[in-house]
């Protein structure tokens, strides 16, 4: 355990993540961070034009860490948890949009 | 591809039980994204829940009037360093440095202490003001979503206990650098899932 200049490490990224990694993740993710929130603290912009930003920013952020921080790329490796989250994203797409889309319905209704 | 994963392990001899011991993981790392992917599901659902009651108020108090951003920063903040930390403890790991990887998690589980307790003040906060969950289906569906992500990280900091405990006691064998692979995936979900509930629930609701 206290040795380990001797054990091998081939090339894995997924198995060794790098410091310099997560400080690449973690930055892109802080500046993501930071940018809608100063913008609705400042409300130098339109709500409506906030509003997107933030969700930009939003799906920007989860891309990062999803590629700093959980590690996920097209690798052999990877292959599966790449199809249930793509799967994971239909079902999510469905659900949300077709629950919003009930209810906007349903409002417009009564 | 069998040896890459497994250097560190001292404990395990051969070639073949590490081929073995490898596959099994990548299996069991598979079972647990699974889970995660159903935990998307169910936060997804809450999140829907909480964008079509969000304005039904009862004519209580708004989101606009209860939030408070520095506080949302400061808890952003403490998820976001903590993602970092947890990372540098797997770096830590496999490099086979014991004390080190103990460091960061200690550092990582204060970070997430200091996000519960930001979140708990909150939700006392709230209480106090007569804006809990009883209060409207604005505020029931807010508690409902922020605080099953709460519930996770406080499952999240137990574990990390747990696994500093397994640390000290075994050291990085297969079975610990396995379930640090595991706990990984899980903290930095946790800290996905925030960034959607800071964006439409705190950002969304602040400008409402």
């Amino acid at each position: 355990m206290s040795d380990h200049s001797s054990h091998s490490h081939t090339a894995s990224t997924v198995h060794a993540p790098t410091t310099s990694a997560y400080l690449t993740g973690f930055v892109a993710a802080l500046v993501l961070t930071i940018i809608p929130f100063a913008l609705v603290a400042l409300g130098w912009f339109s709500v409506g034009a906030t509003l997107i930003i933030v969700a930009i920013a939003g799906a920007v952020q989860v891309v990062v860490h999803l590629r700093y921080f959980l590690h996920l790329d097209m690798g052999e490796e990877q292959r599966w948890n790449t199809i249930s989250i793509a799967f994971s994203a239909v079902v999510m797409f469905v659900l949300v949009g077709g629950t919003i889309w009930l209810f906007y319905s349903l409002h417009a209704r009564m | 591809m069998s040896t890459e994963t497994v250097g560190y392990e001292s404990d395990i001899k051969h070639d073949d039980e590490i081929s073995r011991a490898s596959r099994a993981d990548t299996e069991v790392n598979f079972g647990f994204w699974i889970y995660l992917m159903s935990d998307v599901i169910l936060f997804s659902m809450l999140f829907v829940a909480y964008l079509d009651l969000s304005w039904r108020t009862a004519g209580g108090p708004t989101s606009s009037e209860l939030f408070e951003l520095p506080l949302v920063f400061a808890e952003t903040m403490a998820l976001l360093i903590s993602s970092l930390t947890f990372g540098l403890a797997m770096v830590a790991m496999h490099a086979g440095n014991r004390q080190r990887v103990m460091m960061w998690l200690g550092v990582t589980f204060g970070l997430g202490l200091c996000f519960i307790s930001m979140e708990l003040y909150e939700f006392n906060h709230l209480v106090a003001e007569g804006a809990g969950p009883q209060r409207s289906a604005f505020l029931s569906a807010f508690f409902a979503l922020v605080g099953t992500h709460g519930l996770h990280v406080t499952a999240g900091l137990i574990w990390i206990a747990v696994m500093i405990g397994q640390i000290a006691t075994k050291g990085l064998n297969a079975h610990v650098v396995s379930r640090m692979a595991r706990l990984s995936l899980f903290w930095h979900f946790l800290d996905l899932v925030w960034i959607a509930v800071f964006s439409t629930v705190y950002l969304a609701g602040v400008m409402q």
